[in-house]
């Protein structure tokens, strides 16, 4: 009977592939498609764009100036003041919109400064392990020991009340955060049969690092960076409204909160919108942050 | 003589408790010395543990050898700094087993055959750019396939692009780890026979390490044979596979399946299992499995000594 059988040629030739029909699948593309599949992704990256468009259009929402008193104190949300007017008759909408740009600014600038700092920290205390991994190390659970607002609050208290300060102090709490994700990450990799290959290919250090250490490494690092901008904003809020973080009459969420406290009664609408606000962007980064989670965790993948 | 290999041994330290302190310590290659003529394949097979792989590793001062010399081309590697080491690499490389973890996933195969040529400071952009086309060519891949990824290839051809970046600089010996242990037994042949037809296109020298015995037979002019990080015997590879001193050889080689049913083969089984290489027994390592134990090998390790005809063996018989 095997006389029937077709010989099975050992090799198949692969089929030419002419340049122009070749799909390079680059792993943006891929992170591309899985995004837009992934429904919290798409609509924390709505909530969150929203947000920033109205920080920047700011100007060009509202005809008011968030500093600009009238005489109509405490008024209900109407066709004119489209969120109400707090105790001092300035426009409770246009404070909420210009609030989002202290929101985002502090966000950004704390958190790309803790990633900067806690990353580099993390990479060497990770590759060249040792005693610069022990001190940094230590320095991290040191910082990591104060419950991290307590911590924000003595900074604030040492330094002085201030927006920047503030921003300053929430920089510093989150350092240990992206420093022992980033020092986790670097272990890992750093075993990796690629890096050992990249060693005897000849690679100096420095090049093992930053070409195939870090790029391997930032992931996680996206995802922690978007889900602490939501903390970010929270602490900013929380110094706000203890009265260390923005000075009146800039119009930060927390800030807002703290001054509509007495008034919770008589107009609830002061307090709402300014909260609503907070819980907005928080809801929106932390949506954007677990969906980027799921679209890069290799289990996810097929 | 490209490579020899003098007393090589290499250990791992065992720590243990709250403060990480040193509480023994592992054998991984015990003693190793070998020699490897240019242009030559030399097999080295063993159980998983038995230290080949670090031998290879070592070898290449991946793993920094406890002691022992290691002269290519009449020049200890060990006496070099780490910069001249750096350099010397060109000349010195590696094929690994894994062609999924080897490959970085952030590169794409432009990128991975050329950065050996840029570390090594070879050629500028566009000679670069020609040089990996040509590679692709010589490991038998297309070369629209440069600007694809590794996630976007088989098993196979990840091994074919592995192959291509240890060729990528010119080396004069290249150490292949378990090349083709993680691929199909259709695709092995391939790569094997890839292997060898690079080597005679390029006078290449492989140390080519292994733990099957077909796969070393097919490819090696030489087989060295290692038990719990000692070379236990190493001859030419038609001498060793018919003529096997070493108990240890006698038994692995018996083990090798005959595709012949018919065929009542003598299976020399070994009882119990290969010691801990953090304790070592006292002697030959092999006496506690030997059929063949004698008194002395309990006490007296054997020499690794040529039997005749370039044939070594340790072992008191």
């Amino acid at each position: 009977m095997s006389a029937h059988i077709q010989p099975v040629p050992f090799t198949k030739p692969e089929p030419p592939i002419s340049p122009e029909k070749e799909i390079v699948e680059s792993p943006f593309r891929d992170f591309v498609r899985a995004f837009l599949r992934h429904r919290s992704a798409v609509i924390g990256s709505v909530i969150v764009l929203s947000f920033l468009l109205i920080a920047i259009l700011a100007p060009f929402i509202t005809s008011y100036e968030y500093t600009a008193r009238s005489q109509a104190l405490l008024q209900a949300p109407s066709v004119d003041h489209w969120f109400g007017t707090d105790e001092m008759g300035r426009d409770l909408f246009t404070r909420v919109i210009y609030g989002t740009r202290i929101s985002l600014w502090v966000g950004l600038f704390a958190i790309s400064g803790s990633i900067i700092v806690g990353s580099l920290l993390g990479l060497i205390a990770g590759f060249y392990g040792g005693w610069r991994d022990t001190m940094i190390s230590r320095i991290f659970d040191i910082l990591l020991a104060f419950p991290s607002i307590l911590l924000a609050i003595a900074i604030v208290a040492m330094l002085g009340r201030s927006l920047s300060n503030a921003l300053l102090a929430i920089a510093i709490i989150n350092i240990p955060t992206f420093g022992r994700l980033m020092r986790s990450r670097v272990l890992s990799v750093k075993s990796e049969d690629y890096i050992l290959a990249a060693r005897a290919m000849g690679m100096k250090n420095r090049r093992i690092l930053f070409h195939h250490i870090l790029p391997n490494c930032w992931t996680p690092i996206m995802v922690q960076g978007t889900l602490g901008f939501a903390t970010a904003v929270i602490e900013a809020a929380a110094l706000g409204f203890l009265g260390l973080g923005a000075q009146p009459p800039e119009p930060e969420w927390g800030t807002m909160l703290a001054d509509a406290r007495q008034y919770i009664q008589l107009a609830p609408w002061t307090m709402i919108f300014p909260g609503v606000a907070v819980a907005l962007t928080v809801l929106g980064f932390n949506l954007l942050g677990d969906g980027l989670r799921d679209i890069f965790d290799p289990r996810m993948k097929q | 003589m490209l490579l020899q290999v003098h007393n090589l041994r290499k250990t791992f330290p065992i720590r243990g408790g709250l403060l990480g302190k040193k509480t023994g310590e592992i054998t991984a290659v015990d003693d190793v010395s070998f020699y490897v003529k240019k242009g030559e394949t030399l097999g080295l097979v063993g159980e998983s543990g038995c230290g080949k792989s670090t031998t290879g590793r070592a070898i290449l001062r991946l793993h920094e050898p406890t002691s022992g010399q290691i002269e290519f081309e009449g020049k200890s590697l060990l006496a070099l700094s780490e910069e001249e080491m750096r350099k010397a690499r060109r000349d010195l490389q590696m094929v690994f087993q894994d062609p999924f973890a080897s490959l970085n996933p952030r590169q794409k195969v432009m990128d991975i055959l050329e950065e050996p040529l840029i570390v090594h400071g070879m050629g500028n952009g566009k000679e670069r750019k020609e040089q990996v086309q040509e590679l692709l060519h010589l490991v038998g891949l297309n070369q629209s396939h440069a600007m694809r990824y590794p996630h976007q290839f088989s098993g196979g051809q990840r091994q074919r692009i592995g192959i291509a970046r240890a060729l990528s600089t010119k080396p004069k010996l290249i150490v292949a780890d378990e090349p083709v242990s993680a691929l199909d037994v259709s695709i092995q042949s391939q790569v094997l026979n890839l292997m060898a037809d690079l080597q005679e296109k390029f006078e290449l020298t492989y140390l080519f390490i292994a733990h099957d015995l077909s796969v070393v037979k097919h490819i090696s002019d030489r087989v060295g044979v290692m038990y719990l990080g000692r070379l236990v015997e190493l001859a030419d590879r038609d001498e060793l596979y018919e003529r096997p001193l070493h108990p240890y050889t006698q038994a692995l080689l018996s083990a090798v399946p005959v595709p012949d049913p018919d065929f009542q083969k003598q299976r020399i089984i070994l009882s119990g299992d290969v010691p801990s290489p953090a304790n070592p027994p006292k002697g030959c390592a092999f006496h506690p499995r030997c059929p063949h134990v004698m008194d002395i090998c309990k006490e007296v390790r054997p020499e690794f000594a040529d039997q005749g005809g370039g044939h070594f063996s340790a072992c008191h018989l």
